[in-house]
């Protein structure tokens, strides 16, 4: 049995027929084909599938894509816009906050939500923030400061 | 030793050239590869520790829809067990051996008896990710469970279950460097303060945060075999497959390791599903694809450590130290992994002499096998193990004696020299001022004044403590002759080649392999240098074997130092090359030809030149062209270093330990490293961090559970396994002293694992510390948990 979903990612619309059991980041990865939300483990650890879900950072591992029909949905691949960096990816590319680059699409995603609702957080409140995401490469320490940098660089909310 | 201009990439911390991939999600990683008719692998896994197989019954699975076909080891006919590459055995007179490895048969299926949890017993091949996944778990495997023994120290006690018919008592091997009666009589000098401790190092999961994955495509018109796969050395990954286990045209199948999330260490070794997944491609002639589950890669990626020590210092009335005995087992897992005999060999006893002038030192190890997952190289590999038993049983002598621990060992450092400095556990280091390190860590410490405030801190009641690592790391391991009479099937030096191409672009292709350390960048400022053009004329390419020359991959912190010095040959090449070209044009001899920024000039006359651009395409439209010289500009070279690297460090860190719940938390990390030069420090300093955060994890929070009597892994998921998180760590306090290396005309070491190998002792030492007011003197078991350091403080005599 499969059922029909029709989301929104990255402002474009899409439809397919699903098995109810296809997880949310099987179908963007798999289905849709935006791999740059990635899969980091199976019980909602990593943080790797990271994306805005209406809004809200949610890991794409706890939902069917069934459960997102009607979804507004951004992924890494939807942040920069016209070519343009977004201020998260460019604190993390200047402060060297990443290595491998697994974890990153999570992470920035995930940082996203944190800065929208703590435009200039502390260290100890982004160390805490971070607590749904894993990096194994970069002891967090670039991570922090590639944070702090994206904060000083947000555009100021109208 | 060459020197660099400080105009230079060389030093500089230039952003990195592949993050722009990244962070907008267009890396490419093995999984992100879909190619069509892609079927997909499914793997049946023993559920038991160890079980015999009476019957495997595919039917039912068969009949799956979806499903395309089921394989057990009984079908992989004419395919060989999976090669383990370090040989351990008197008659090829590998010195040390005490008893002969014992090589038992890894089949990438086994047929016989499943030896772990997670074992592979059939893979199940369908259209569909879902249907592979619902046809494994219809397959009825008959099992007829063992007893299974999974604890390091009763893996080869008597009446142990046995694993292998070839290895009788389950003893892998038996291994002893250094000198048993000179440590023996060092242990017997009057006066001398001697400590026995038991450290135990636990075993851990590398979890890079990629899975192992891979896809194989058979190419049934040309008969090519196509295989992306996870790896740090494709190369090694090839020919292991094709020549030991699958016995096909190395010449026929390319490997590429595209983008790859994170290795330290797991992704070096030839496993059983790349294997199976490119044997059922060639079979079915259709490309199959697998990747692992976090679940699975707990399971079947390669475990790293697992030692349990018994060692013993002896102090002179000095302080000085007089000898070092070490007795370790180390677990090696069900089977023997790639490299597996060399890390609590080669890796490890080598190691052990540390910093310190140590006049005699005796080690022996015997590796066993037990029904647990198989253990190999975890980012250190062996080094962290001995540096964590050296500065331990240190500074347990060093409470022993009842001195402070840091001028205990200011007192026995190697005084600073360059060129050779004879252990005596055989390596020969390159070039160390130990104390310089040390001397820079106490200052950004304020060591006395620390030491001032943990005392106040007592007096409150408050667990203040300190801990201390003196560490050696060996990099770059080589000569391939040398590796080769230790035992290794491989050869250790790496090639890089340069290709100019017509208009002065470069594209640079090197053995080596980035998963996060960043070649792309680092190689790139290497070649800009060199050629005096700008780093946006470079391309690195990595990690294909179909464009790449044979290489041995990244691994042992070799990148920099062997594998850039490769492509740094070649570059020299080219410019010898380019001076005949340019000698030809500008009508001059070649040996007045000075090359500089970028121009090949005639020596002392600042007009008449000729820019690199203009060389390359004159060597691709030899028109006009010197006699006897070939068209074309492209070099290519194998580097093989004359000895290993050795970079060095000190570390410190600060804990309160929270005495109501056990909690330990960092107040300080402070590392003062020594890499040799460093081409850029932002990535240095940025696998400093990391590898810190590994070596801290150990310490605090890591480590891989098998349950004692069903033989299961406890620690099976992100869930039970507990990785470092951001909030458990602090700013690292970071610098560097800079001795060169003497071995390579760069003069770098090598800085991938040094966080690692350092952290651990580091923090342990420093919660021994925080407890000494309750009379606590030593710890044998990490990780440092809250519930273990709440049961330590719960039976040390001054807790209440």
């Amino acid at each position: 049995m499969k059922l029909p979903v029709k989301m929104t990612i990255n402002d474009q619309s899409y439809s397919h027929e699903v098995e109810p059991r296809l997880l949310l980041v099987h179908y963007i990865r798999e289905t849709v084909g935006l791999t740059g939300t990635h899969v980091g483990c199976d019980t909602s650890q990593c943080g790797a599938c990271t994306i805005l879900m209406n809004g809200q950072a949610v890991k794409a591992c706890n939902f069917f894509a069934v459960q997102a029909d009607g979804a507004n949905i951004m992924t890494i691949e939807g942040l920069a816009k016209d070519g343009e960096l977004h201020p998260i990816q460019m604190g993390f590319w200047e402060k060297h906050g990443l290595q491998c680059g697994f974890c990153t699409p999570g992470m920035i995603m995930s940082v996203y939500q944190m800065l929208e609702r703590y435009p200039k957080p502390s260290e100890e409140l982004i160390r805490h923030q971070l607590e749904g995401n894993l990096c194994r490469c970069t002891g967090y320490h670039n991570i922090v400061k590639a944070i702090e940098w994206a904060a000083e660089h947000m555009p100021a909310k109208k | 030793m060459a020197t660099v201009a400080s105009d230079r990439l060389f030093g500089k911390s230039i952003k990195r050239r592949e993050d722009p991939r990244f962070i907008t999600g267009r890396g490419q990683y093995v999984d992100d590869v879909k190619i069509p008719g892609m079927t997909y692998a499914a793997f049946v896994r023993s559920p038991h520790a160890h079980a015999r197989i009476r019957k495997i019954d595919t039917a039912a699975a068969m009949r799956h829809p979806g499903v395309v076909a089921i394989f057990t080891g009984k079908d992989m006919t004419g395919v060989n067990s999976l090669p383990c590459g370090w040989d351990l055995r008197k008659e090829k007179n590998v010195p040390g051996v005490v008893q002969d490895l014992a090589m038992v048969p890894h089949m990438p299926l086994t047929s016989d008896a499943a030896r772990h949890v997670g074992d592979p017993v059939a893979v199940v091949i369908a259209d569909s990710h879902e249907a592979a996944i619902d046809g494994a778990e219809k397959v009825q495997v008959d099992w007829e469970p063992l007893p299974a023994v999974t604890v390091t120290e009763r893996a080869a006690a008597s009446g142990a279950p046995k694993l292998h018919d070839g290895a009788p008592g389950n003893v892998a091997f038996k291994w002893e460097i250094g000198d048993r009666a000179a440590t023996d009589a060092a242990f017997k000098t009057a006066g001398a303060v001697t400590v026995k401790k038991r450290i135990v190092n636990q075993r851990l999961v590398a979890n890079a945060m990629e899975p192992r994955a891979c896809l194989a495509r058979f190419d049934d018109a040309t008969g090519e075999l196509t295989l992306w796969v996870t790896s740090q050395n494709p190369h090694v990954h090839r020919l292991l497959m094709c020549a030991f286990v699958l016995g096909i045209p190395e010449h026929k199948v390319r490997v590429i390791a595209p983008d790859v999330g994170g290795g330290f260490g797991s992704k070096i070794f030839l496993y059983n599903e790349e294997v199976v997944c490119s044997w059922v491609s060639r079979r079915l002639k259709r490309p199959v694809r697998w990747t692992a589950s976090r679940s699975e890669a707990y399971l079947t990626d390669a475990h790293g450590r697992d030692h349990v020590t018994d060692a013993e210092i002896a102090l002179g009335r000095d302080g000085k130290i007089l000898g070092l005995r070490v007795k370790t087992t180390a677990n090696l897992g069900a089977y023997l992994s790639t490299f597996a005999p060399a890390v609590p060999t080669f890796l490890y006893g080598t190691l052990l002499n540390g910093v310190y002038a140590i006049p005699a030192i005796h080690c022996e190890v015997t590796g066993v096998f037990s029904n647990t997952t198989a253990v190999d190289a975890y980012r250190g590999a062996g080094r962290p193990e001995a540096c964590y038993v050296v500065e331990r049983i240190v500074e347990a002598g060093a409470r022993a004696a009842g001195m402070d621990v840091a001028d205990l060992r200011k007192k026995n450092f190697i005084p600073k020299f360059s060129g050779a400095f004879q252990t005596q556990v055989a390596v020969v280091y390159d070039s160390g001022d130990y104390g310089a390190a040390w001397d820079r860590m106490l200052q950004m410490l304020d060591y006395r004044k620390f030491r001032a405030e943990q005392e106040a801190a007592r007096k409150q009641g408050r667990l203040l403590g300190i801990g201390f690592s003196a560490y050696i790391e060996a990099c770059s391991i080589a000569p391939s002759k040398l590796v080769g009479a230790l035992g290794a099937g491989a050869g250790l030096y790496e090639s890089g080649k340069v290709r100019v191409h017509p208009t002065g672009m470069v594209t640079v292709y090197t053995g080596s392999h980035s998963h996060g350390q960043g070649h792309e960048t680092t190689f790139a400022q290497i070649v800009a240098d060199k050629l005096g053009i700008p780093i946006e004329q470079v391309e690195i390419v990595h990690g294909d074997t179909g464009s790449i020359p044979f290489g041995m991959g990244t691994y042992g912190s070799r990148s920099a130092s062997v594998g850039g010095t490769a492509i740094l040959m070649s570059l020299n090449k080219v410019i010898e090359k380019g001076k005949r070209i340019a000698a030809h044009l500008l009508e001059a001899s070649p040996k007045d030809i000075d090359f500089s920024g970028g121009q090949f000039q005639v020596k002392g006359v600042p007009g008449k030149a000729v820019p690199f651009g203009a060389v390359s395409l004159t060597a691709y439209i030899p028109h006009n062209f010197p006699e006897g010289v070939e068209p074309g500009l492209e070099e290519t070279s194998f580097y093989d270093p004359s000895n290993f690297c050795f970079p060095f460090g000190a570390h410190a860190c600060v804990v309160e330990v929270d005495r109501d719940t056990g909690n330990v938390k960092i107040l300080r990390y402070l590392a003062v490293d020594d890499v040799g030069n460093v081409i850029n420090p932002m990535i240095v300093d940025g696998m400093v961090h990391g590898g810190i955060a590994q070596g801290v994890g150990q310490a605090l929070c890591e480590g891989a559970v098998y349950d004692g009597q069903s033989g299961q892994l406890v620690t099976g998921t992100m869930m039970d396994y507990a990785l470092p998180k951001a909030d458990m760590l602090p700013m690292y306090e970071t610098d560097r002293t800079v001795t060169p290396t003497p071995v390579n005309p760069m003069g770098v070491k090598g800085a991938g694992e040094t966080g690692t190998i350092a952290a651990t002792p580091a923090v342990v030492n420093a919660v021994v510390d925080a407890l000494a007011p309750l009379g606590v003197d030593h710890i044998e078991e990490m990780p440092m948990t809250a519930q273990r350091v709440w049961k330590i403080i719960q039976g040390a005599k001054g807790a209440r």
